[in-house]
């Protein structure tokens, strides 16, 4: 019935085999871009440049102060005299974020109530304004902690003392180092797999078009069938191997606990790899030449990343896109791999999200064999 | 395979029309292959020899017109003549990083060729193409003549009635082009109907039948015997000089000139009466200060006709437009 198909596996395999520029693309990169990521793309944050203003000049809130410096998150870099000074600090970019302790922060304090911390933040770059932000309500809930203890300890024998409330809310994320890299790691799984196997069966096809080859295959007795499924293999048994290697530096490298069931992840990656697959396919039948190839796939893999919950939450987008990640595989395939990596769970919890790769893989390849037109028009 | 259907065409293109938006490559062509037949389409670059081939083979579909290959209407059921043709595609088309023997068990593959005759097959082709000894050469190590007689062992892998050649000699060195025609010929006496297009004009001579195509429309078809003999409309004379250009431009209102035109330092000049131009011609020429070193009456090759009639044709048609 396909029988055709091998023939053009063998092929692909042979041109791969002798393709050296190829085979660094498939390892060097995908190193590079894992221990890049891996290392760079944390959610810690150091030294953020800070300004104070101390309107209250207090041992409390000399002791506030010093707490921010202490730890090496903050640096102060200007100590300011008006509020004035503040707000020209922070448009200037001089400082990231200002603290601002008013006057009769103490006083507040010492009659067990809540003293309020002004805190600013510069915006601009909300990802580390919010990290930030996470950090100084961590150090201002220690220091609060501490102090009611020690005022607790002060006046002794005297009961019913308010417990001084914590006014700036804590993200548990930022506590532990390294769950933002264990977080991070697996989501590098999914995001680097798709990248190389679209680029590559992106121009699977057009290369053929362009080099004068695919018109010599289509004046044979070839179905578009034959010939799609056969470009599949390839490609599919090298994106294993990529997978492969991803999940050994995570594992090996970077020291993500792999808690799950090895074989969910495998059903998981081979459906991921068939979408992936058929949409570069697809790419490849939709475009008359590579360097076309090139600005489609340019085109589609930033929203594929950025509607995908890799980085940010899915629950947080607007209602359309929110209905466009239930067609991106790669929601999915993080859900099958921080489901496996982290958590442990089987099928019977990551059920949905396979069937639902397995849906996308088969509506995009039926599509390309579809699209694919033995004619020049 | 029976001789005595000899006469019947295996090839036929009824008024083929092939239009690109408002431009028309294809204008109304008509004409038949018989079994065995080596049919030459020639005509200038962008004369529609390319477009013509692909209609036949299926690759694009005529917008008006009938192309039936092997007796199959292709628009209809391209899938239907697959099997039956060989196509070597103008652009050269094997893989260049696979080696002789994996192009050719690749196609031998796609077109289910059996098991149990490929590895004939393939030796075959590999004689063919004069590759004895370099079944494991990478396609692109080989020089030009070898790489297009692997294509068309490629193409023939199948044994295909009916052959479309592209222009499977352009780049080629002159020798290996004189090998490639030996081979087209030794297909042709196998059976096989071969429609070859050149843009190479002498190359007409090794084809029993040669047309002549310009600007989508066929201006000239038959033997090369033929051709030469009737198409002209006159004599050529051969003229040697030392100032070129002054006498081509003074024999352009010359009496009895039909046309003139370059073969490299000589002018061929057409005329209606030869033995008047002959005698005439070098007083004319006296006249406006140039003398001929050598004036005299030379058979017409193919170059002569082919050149003639496209100008011709050209013309007409600019002063149509
Ligand atoms: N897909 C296409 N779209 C638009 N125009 C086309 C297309 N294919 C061919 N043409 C035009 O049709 C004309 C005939 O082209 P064709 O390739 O058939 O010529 P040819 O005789 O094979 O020339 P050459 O000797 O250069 O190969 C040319 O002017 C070409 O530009
Ligand atoms: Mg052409």
């Amino acid at each position: 019935m396909f029988a055709r198909i091998i023939p053009i596996v063998i092929k692909e395999f042979l041109e791969l085999k002798r393709d050296k520029w190829a085979r660094f693309r498939l390892i060097v990169p995908t190193l590079v871009q894992m221990l890049l990521f891996g290392y760079a793309a944390t959610y810690e944050v150091y030294h953020v440049s800070t300004a104070v203003l101390d309107l209250d000049h207090s041992q409390e809130s000399r002791e506030l102060i010093s707490r921010f410096t202490s730890n090496g998150r903050f640096d102060v870099v200007k100590v300011a005299q008006s509020q004035r000074e503040i707000t020209e600090a922070i448009d200037r970019s001089d400082a990231a974020v200002a603290l601002v302790i008013h006057a009769g922060f103490a006083e507040l304090l010492r009659k067990g109530q809540n003293a309020p911390l002004q805190v600013i933040v510069d915006g601009t770059n909300s990802n580390t304004a919010l990290i930030a932000l996470g950090y100084v309500g961590t150090i201002a809930q220690g220091f609060a902690q501490d102090y009611a203890s020690d005022l607790a300890e002060r006046v002794q024998g005297v009961r019913g003392m308010k417990q001084i409330q914590v006014t700036l809310e804590q993200r548990p994320w930022f506590n532990e180092d390294l769950n933002g890299r264990w977080f991070f790691v697996p989501g590098l799984i999914g995001t680097l797999t798709l990248v190389i196997i679209v680029n590559l069966t992106a121009f699977a096809i057009v290369r053929e078009r362009e080099a004068g080859t695919l018109e010599q295959i289509m004046v044979s007795p070839i179905r578009p069938a034959e010939f799609i499924l056969g470009k599949t293999v390839p490609f599919f048994v090298v994106g294993l191997g990529e997978v492969a290697l991803i999940v050994a530096v995570g594992i090996l490298w970077f020291q993500v606990p792999f808690v799950g069931n090895p074989l969910v992840l495998l059903l998981g990656s081979a459906l991921f790899l068939l979408s992936s697959l058929a949409l570069g396919l697809l790419i490849s039948t939709l475009c008359l030449t590579q360097q076309q190839a090139f600005s489609m796939n340019f085109f589609l893999l930033n929203p594929f990343f950025i509607l995908s919950g890799f980085a940010y939450p899915i629950s947080s987008m607007p209602q359309l896109l929110q209905w466009l990640t239930y067609v991106n595989p790669l929601r999915y395939y993080l859900v099958v791999i921080r489901g496996t990596f982290l958590k442990g769970v089987g099928l019977g919890v990551l059920w949905p999200p396979l069937a639902a790769m397995a849906a996308i893989a088969t509506v995009l390849l039926t599509t390309s064999i579809l699209r694919f037109r033995k004619s020049l028009e | 395979m029976s001789g005595d259907r000899q006469a019947e065409p295996q090839i036929v293109a009824e008024n083929l029309v092939k239009r690109f938006g408002s431009f028309v490559a294809v204008d109304g062509v008509s004409f038949q292959v018989g079994r065995g037949e080596v049919l030459g389409f020639l005509g200038p670059n962008g004369a529609g020899k390319s477009t013509i081939i692909r209609i036949l083979c299926g690759l694009l579909r005529p917008s008006s017109g009938r192309a039936l290959v092997a007796g199959i209407d292709v628009a209809r059921d391209p899938e239907g003549v697959r099997q039956c043709i060989g196509y070597m595609s103008q652009k050269f088309s094997l893989y260049r990083d696979l080696s002789v023997e994996e192009n050719l068990r690749f196609f031998g593959g796609i077109y289910r060729v059996p098991n149990s005759e490929l590895p004939e097959r393939m030796r075959f082709a590999i004689s063919m193409a004069g590759l004895g000894g370099r079944e494991k050469a990478l396609v692109s190590t080989l020089a030009g003549g070898w790489q297009q007689r692997l294509a068309l062992g490629c193409a023939v892998l199948h044994r295909p009635p009916i052959l479309f050649l592209d222009e499977p000699t352009s780049g080629v060195e002159p020798t290996s082009r004189r090998r490639f025609w030996d081979l087209i010929h030794s297909l042709a006496a196998d059976g096989v109907s071969v429609l070859v297009s050149t843009h190479y004009m002498d190359e007409a001579e090794y084809c029993h039948r040669a047309m002549l195509i310009n600007q989508g429309r066929l201006i000239a078809v038959g033997s090369p015997q033929e051709l030469k003999h009737s198409a002209l409309g006159g004599k050529v004379l051969l003229l040697e000089c030392e100032s070129l250009g002054p006498t081509l431009a003074a024999l352009a209102h010359a009496p009895g000139v039909l046309d003139c035109s370059v073969f490299g330092n000589a002018l061929h000049v057409l005329v209606s009466d030869a033995e008047r131009s002959l005698s005439e011609l070098p007083a004319y020429l006296e006249q406006q200060h140039l003398r001929p070193d050598r004036l005299e009456r030379i058979d017409a090759s193919l170059e002569d006709v082919f050149v003639q009639l496209i100008a011709v044709d050209s013309a007409k048609q600019s002063a149509a437009a």
